[in-house]
């Protein structure tokens, strides 16, 4: 836990989570589109038909 | 004075320059750990710092990154419940504010108890008390509910949040304690914000207290206490987390403690393996996996405590077997959980095949 240290400003960290933070949002909406994508022919691929899970 | 450009260019290149064969290591451990994560609803992260530890990284780097790699995680995990409507801003706000005081309440309790030396011994107490008190509350109402249906976490999900049964501390304390002003929150469930508070508070000062997270604390007091359904607690929780992973991750980013050459590849493969994970516990039965999930909570001790021995008395061969052993442990796991949901989906398919004909 962070407890209640009281952060001053460093444009280093900040870049440090920010760039943490923008990978976060990419990989939820990159994942999540390809999910949408290839996600039925992959598991059509895998189990070999239609599924709902 | 140089450039945003330049600074960020200097932060992300400095920290991005591992070799190729430590970025893949690091994608396929994040996909393990991701894996595991989705459909156990936790552990996974916790394998991150000692894995980190036993690799040779320092402390600082090892908890730093491993701090900023659960900011990261809870950030994907809190859109999702966010999309699903299981983030309550207004009680995640309250429970921030009352929380941040009491951990400052719970800190100053220490270095009091500490100038008087009894700090140890009280906390050790607390701590027992508290986990043996939430560990009984979970199982009773575990035991009383319909047995388990064990169908994992994707049926709950699918539950308007309005169905879900107020435990009966929770509807007393709503019933009991009418101070305005009144909050209402998701899921039909109205409480004093004074409720709220002293929730927020308590559970602040334990985690300020005993020096924890606090996740294991939150969740069945949001719950218990509050009356939040249980998705809601998990996502208003994540939501929290967001914030004290954050600046706890700004802090050691501060002291140079977050490596981006580590995080960046652990959260590109764990948020792949959180999809594959969470779309498997709609599939198999969580609980009979938990037994090699125990396993491999044993194993990760285990080799914890050989990497130790390994690293106290310079045998570099133990610190490998350690490593060797958590890793191992978290891979099987993982490709257990893949393993029974494609079988599982082929055993559908083909019981289908023939009732369709």
């Amino acid at each position: 836990m962070a407890g209640l240290e009281v952060p001053t400003w460093d444009p280093q960290a900040a870049i440090l989570i920010g760039a943490v933070l923008f990978e976060a949002f990419l990989l939820y909406v990159g994942y999540g589109g390809l999910e949408k994508l290839i996600g039925p022919r992959l598991m059509e691929a895998l189990v070999g038909g239609e599924n709902s899970a | 004075m140089r450039t945003v450009l330049e600074l960020i260019s200097d932060t992300l290149g400095g920290t991005l320059g591992a070799s190729p064969e430590l970025l893949a290591l690091f994608v396929g451990f994040g996909l393990v750990v991701g894996i595991l994560f989705g459909f156990f609803g936790m552990g996974g992260s916790f394998l991150v710092t000692p894995a980190l530890l036993m690799m040779g990284y320092p402390a600082r780097v090892a908890v730093g990154s491993g701090m900023a790699f659960v900011f990261g995680t809870a950030v994907i995990a809190t859109l999702k419940h966010h999309d699903l409507g299981q983030v309550d801003y207004k009680l995640g706000g309250i429970m921030i504010a009352g929380t941040t005081i009491g951990i400052e309440v719970g800190r100053a309790s220490v270095f009091y108890l500490e100038e008087m030396g009894l700090a140890g011994g009280i906390i050790s107490v607390v701590y027992v008390l508290l986990l043996g008190g939430v560990g009984l509350m979970v199982t009773r109402d575990a035991l009383n509910s319909d047995g388990g249906s064990g169908g994992g976490h994707h049926d709950e999900a699918d539950k308007d949040l309005s169905e879900y049964e107020i435990p009966d501390i929770a509807k007393t304390i709503q019933q009991t304690v009418r101070i305005p002003p009144m909050v209402n929150l998701r899921g039909d469930v109205t409480v004093s914000l004074w409720v709220i508070m002293a929730v927020a508070f308590a559970t602040g000062l334990l985690s300020g207290f005993l020096g924890v997270g606090g996740g294991f604390i939150r969740m069945p007091a949001m719950i218990y206490a509050i009356g939040a359904p249980v998705p809601v607690a998990v996502g208003t929780d994540l939501f929290e987390i967001v914030f004290s992973g954050g600046i706890g991750s700004y802090l050691y980013g501060q002291g140079g403690g977050v490596d981006l050459g580590i995080v960046v590849p652990l959260l590109f493969g764990s948020a792949l393996g959180a999809r594959i994970g969470s779309a498997a516990t709609s599939v198999v039965d969580a609980d009979g996996i938990k037994i090699y999930f125990g396993g491999m909570l044993l194993a990760g001790a285990v080799a914890v405590g050989v990497g130790e021995v390994g690293s106290y008395l310079g045998i570099e061969i133990l610190e490998t077997i350690g490593l060797v052993l958590v890793l191992g442990a978290a891979v099987v796991v993982a490709a257990a959980v893949v393993y029974t949901s494609l079988r599982s989906l082929r055993a559908t398919r083909s019981q289908q095949t023939p009732a369709a004909d």
